[in-house]
């Protein structure tokens, strides 16, 4: 589906725990979009220009709206969370490659997210006919997306405080519950991911691991936004490749993280 | 309505072009814009070799713009001349690409394969203030960017363009360095070197330490450079730094720029460019402008 930049209308939002606001918007890009794909928004504040690249959470594409739910970490997030119902927003996408969806059909997998690595899970789920074991770590017992992951999978939880399900980080939930998968589908943090990849290699299955970096463009023009891969890329053939338009989605195998 | 303009013999439909590096070779944002509305394409720069960049973070922003430190990362001349070009001979618009190296030789190669190619200018990257050798070491001092571009005027068989860094005492001398070794032409400005540290983290917000600033905010420093540039040399400017829409553009070509090219602006309107082709037709409708030649350099 062609990308375009476009004015979206807010629909809802609110806030789900400290600092993490979940957003619908009302934009015709909901039709196209793939669970892993992402958007940008970008800021009204013309001393904060660049698009801020966010992951869609869910995309309801008969009413043509979009779910995400962030993270302040900025002034553009800052700005974002204060949006009301019936304000708009300029939007970008939807970009980049998605998970490859259709591999797990029919398998046991693992569906694993962490912090703010997490909202794609749900759209990815709700898209999936598999055996689906969802993995989710949080920093403590505000457990955002808890309910709505529950629908659609049977959800084990880690904690960094011990405050629900394991204590630790998602692998350590994956030990003390003695789960096993044939492929792992996987969004967080850089540690989280490097874990996963190590796992994954060792169990011999495969894991597809959606990255994040610095944009400026979001479209694969400005090559800011590069991880190094195994192989050639096969945009600038230097073993660096674009996340936002090559990923954000790679095979674990495939990039050196 | 004459929208026209003319460099070192090349016509240009209209005066927008893209910046080197932002725009790719037109392929990303062609998705956006109708590639056949824009006066030219400036590639991104080119080497003899494929080149790796630098390491990440890349990009950062910083207030009314962005620091960037890509390293120019790119395919290597092979890859350009198979993929590139003829993508960008679908359209109907004016090839100019942008090369880079890291030794006079490493240009004089690029020049040598892009002269029998069907591209209509060369801008020579002499300032990228990102990679150590080569490139910013040639555009800061006067005696050698002469010695350069002498020597690609000697093999380059398209007329070329020396792209100028703002990171100078004084960008005149470059200028008239430039031209008195053959150059035809001069684009101005490239990024403005910048640094920007994390407090929480406390780190760099780039691997690099340093990188190229852009975007709005150099916009005021862009437009005086040109003009004291415009002032300074008898061949045309390319100005940019900091266009994000035809008012800047028109701007920039009063200071004295023939063309301009639309940089960072592109991240922050994919579609920046086409309507900066637009609202120039608007300007030139509203103040009876029959030919945009009359704006080039009417603020003395």
């Amino acid at each position: 589906m062609q990308k375009k930049k476009l004015t979206a209308v807010i629909t809802s939002q609110k806030e789900i725990a400290p600092g993490i606001f979940d957003m619908w918007i009302a934009t015709e890009l909901a039709k196209g979009a793939v669970p892993g794909q992402f958007i940008c928004l970008y800021p009204k504040d013309k001393s904060t220009l660049l698009p801020r690249p966010i992951s869609i959470c869910e995309a309801d594409k008969e009413k043509e709206q979009l779910r995400i739910v962030y993270r302040v970490a900025g002034k553009g997030t800052a700005e974002f969370s204060a949006y009301k119902e019936g304000d708009t927003v300029e939007v970008l996408g939807t970009l980049g490659n998605g998970f490859p969806v259709e591999e797990a059909t029919g398998k046991k997998v693992f569906l694993m997210g962490g912090g703010i690595g997490i909202p794609p899970m749900l759209e990815l789920a709700k898209n999936m006919q598999a055996d689906k074991q969802i993995v989710v770590g949080y920093r403590d017992d505000k457990t955002f997306l808890r309910e709505d992951l529950e629908k659609n999978g049977t959800v084990y939880i880690a904690t960094e405080d011990g405050s629900v399900g394991t204590k630790g980080n998602v692998m350590d939930a994956i030990r003390e519950n003695g789960l096993q998968a044939d492929m792992i589908f996987a969004c967080g943090p850089m540690p989280m991911l490097r874990a996963i990849k190590k796992y994954a290699e060792e169990a011999g299955i495969p894991a597809y691991i959606s990255l994040e970096e610095h944009m400026a463009c979001g479209v694969g023009a400005c090559l800011g936004c590069v991880v190094k891969t195994k192989e050639k890329d096969h945009h600038s053939h230097v073993h660096n490749a674009r996340i936002c338009t090559d990923g954000p989605v790679f095979e674990a195998r495939e990039v050196d993280i | 309505m004459n929208t026209s303009v003319t460099i070192a013999g090349v016509t240009f439909k209209n005066p927008v072009m893209t910046a080197s590096g932002t725009f790719g070779s037109g392929m990303e944002y062609g998705e956006f814009v109708d590639l056949n509305r824009l006066g030219a394409v400036v590639t991104k720069g080119v080497a003899n070799v494929p080149w790796p960049g630098n390491p990440t973070p890349r990009v950062a922003e910083v207030y009314g713009g962005m620091l960037n430190a890509i390293g120019l990362q790119n395919p290597g001349i092979d890859v350009f001349i198979e993929r590139d070009i003829p993508f960008l001979k679908q359209y109907d618009t004016k090839i100019i690409v942008n090369v880079c190296g890291k030794t006079v030789e490493d240009y004089v190669e690029v020049v040598e394969r892009l002269a029998d190619t069907d591209v209509d200018m060369l801008e020579i990257n002499v300032s990228c203030p990102n990679v150590k050798e080569g490139a910013i070491a040639f555009g800061q001092k006067a005696d050698a960017l002469f010695g350069i571009t002498s020597e690609i005027k000697k093999h380059a068989k398209q007329p070329v363009i020396m792209k100028l860094s703002p990171n100078v005492t004084d960008i005149t001398e470059m200028a008239k360095a430039a031209e008195a070794a053959g150059a035809d032409a001069l684009s101005l400005i490239n990024t403005i070197t910048g640094m920007k540290i994390d407090i929480h983290k406390r780190t760099f917000a780039l691997a690099n330490k340093t990188g190229g600033m852009s975007g709005p905010a150099i916009k005021p420093v862009a437009v005086r450079m040109v003009y004291q540039v415009a002032n300074a040399v008898q061949i045309p400017i390319i100005g940019m730094g900091g266009i994000s829409n035809a008012e800047d553009a028109i701007e920039f070509m009063l200071a004295g720029a023939t063309a301009i090219s639309v940089g960072a602006a592109n991240f922050i309107n994919p579609y920046a460019t086409e309507e900066i082709v637009q609202g120039i037709e608007d300007y030139m409708q509203k103040y009876n402008v029959a030919d945009i030649k009359d704006l080039i350099g009417a603020v003395k």
